[in-house]
């Protein structure tokens, strides 16, 4: 699928300090207008609520857990994080065309493992990563960095153990990466 | 307290500032702003993310934590101008093992996809198969989640501290826990800077795709 080359191309990326400074600001800006931080796997569990609530609609309206984000008045997807996620590929789509990085499908790995691993790990790891943020009451983005940026006890929490754990298992792993 | 005339008190959307058909607009603005920045950053390249865990790179930790700490003290500025009303900004509530055991599975998650949920959005802007299977996996992983929760529940909503802030439980107040951080955020940086140095010697050098 994709042809390991000879030659080292670094692309151009920002200054991590410079990006972490506008990420900082954004995330300020985001907390003085809506009161509340980012957010990432919040969309995703919203095109499930949906999803469930087309196929099985009784079975959506009797559970506990889809019955939540169910509201009678509009669809689970009419919902900020959904947009905010909307923004998020069309901003990533922006800056890859803007830095010359959107380029054919392509599936990119480790030159020490196929492509097919990458997949089957990245299909895992994905359904982990779900499964975890439902019970971590958000992700990376909306418990970890907006939680902690709040002085919030369980945003801390899952930093520091979400960040842990990764340098636990990255030894079990290190042959997809390096 | 109509006495605010110069600066409108904040948040915004909360003390209903911004009309609410305005939410979505500012939602898709702030996204687009958001990917941007991850994109811009390196996070939509897996393997760039994960050089966090091996010493090649520690793009994420840089990118991350000068986030953080770039919003704490703003917030702190914010609330102390009297900009911002900071009781009204959410805290993410706190079930110490759900979160414990959640935070786990998205480290396993992390290490085996290389992604987390919003890199995985800016991933597949840029044509990354992978991502859009994580993504995939997202999906599978809420429902298998949701479906899962009668059995899960009194697990999930045990041990709550509601909307427990660090001063809450540690009794340190946030201006003194915001400079903690900020000592402890340089010198991450500096060490990982060193360790980056010493790895680079040895990895490979590795193609970004």
């Amino acid at each position: 699928m994709d042809t390991v080359s000879k030659e080292k191309s670094i692309p151009k990326y920002i200054n991590p300090y410079f990006g972490g400074v506008l990420l900082g600001l954004l995330l300020l800006v985001t907390f003085y207008i809506t009161g509340r931080g980012l957010g990432a796997s919040g969309a995703v569990k919203s095109a499930v609520v949906s999803t469930v609530e087309k196929i099985a609609p009784v079975h959506a309206e009797e559970s506990t857990y889809y019955s939540k984000f169910i509201s009678t008045d509009h669809s689970p997807m009419f919902n900020w994080l959904v947009f905010e996620s909307i923004g998020v590929f069309i901003g990533g789509l922006l800056s890859g065309v803007l830095f010359g990085r959107v380029k054919k499908l392509r599936v990119e790995h480790s030159p020490k493992i196929t492509s097919k691993t990458r997949i089957i790990a990245a299909g895992l790891g994905g359904i982990l990563f779900g499964f975890g943020s439902q019970l971590g009451r958000g992700c990376s983005s909306g418990a970890a960095l907006s939680g902690t940026a709040a002085f919030s006890f369980g945003g801390l929490l899952v930093m520091v153990v979400l960040f842990g754990s990764g340098y636990v298992f990255a030894y079990f792993f290190r042959k997809l990466w390096i | 307290m109509d006495l605010i005339n110069t600066t409108i008190m904040g948040p915004l959307i909360p003390l209903g500032q911004i009309a609410s058909g305005w939410d979505f607009v500012i939602a898709l603005l702030i996204g687009i702003a958001f990917g941007f920045i991850l994109e811009a950053s390196g996070f939509s390249s897996s393997r760039n993310i994960t050089g966090v865990f091996y010493g090649y790179n520690f793009v994420v930790l840089r990118v991350f934590l000068t986030a953080v700490v770039v919003a704490m003290i703003g917030l702190l500025y914010f609330n102390y101008m009297g900009w911002i009303d900071l009781n009204l900004i959410y805290v993410v509530p706190t079930y110490i093992n759900s979160m414990v055991i959640g935070s786990v599975l998205m480290g396993l998650g992390f290490i085996l996809g290389g992604f987390c949920p919003g890199t995985s959005y800016t991933g597949i802007a840029i044509g990354k198969i992978d991502a859009m299977v994580f993504t995939g996996g997202l999906f599978l992983g809420i429902f298998l989640f949701s479906e899962l929760f009668p059995a899960l529940e009194s697990f999930y909503y045990g041990d709550s501290l509601g909307s427990a802030t660090i001063e809450d439980v540690f009794g340190i107040s946030n201006e003194k826990f915001s400079f903690i951080f900020v000592i402890i955020a340089i010198i991450v940086f500096y060490v990982t800077w060193l360790i980056e140095k010493r790895v680079r010697k040895t990895v490979n050098p590795y193609k970004f795709e």
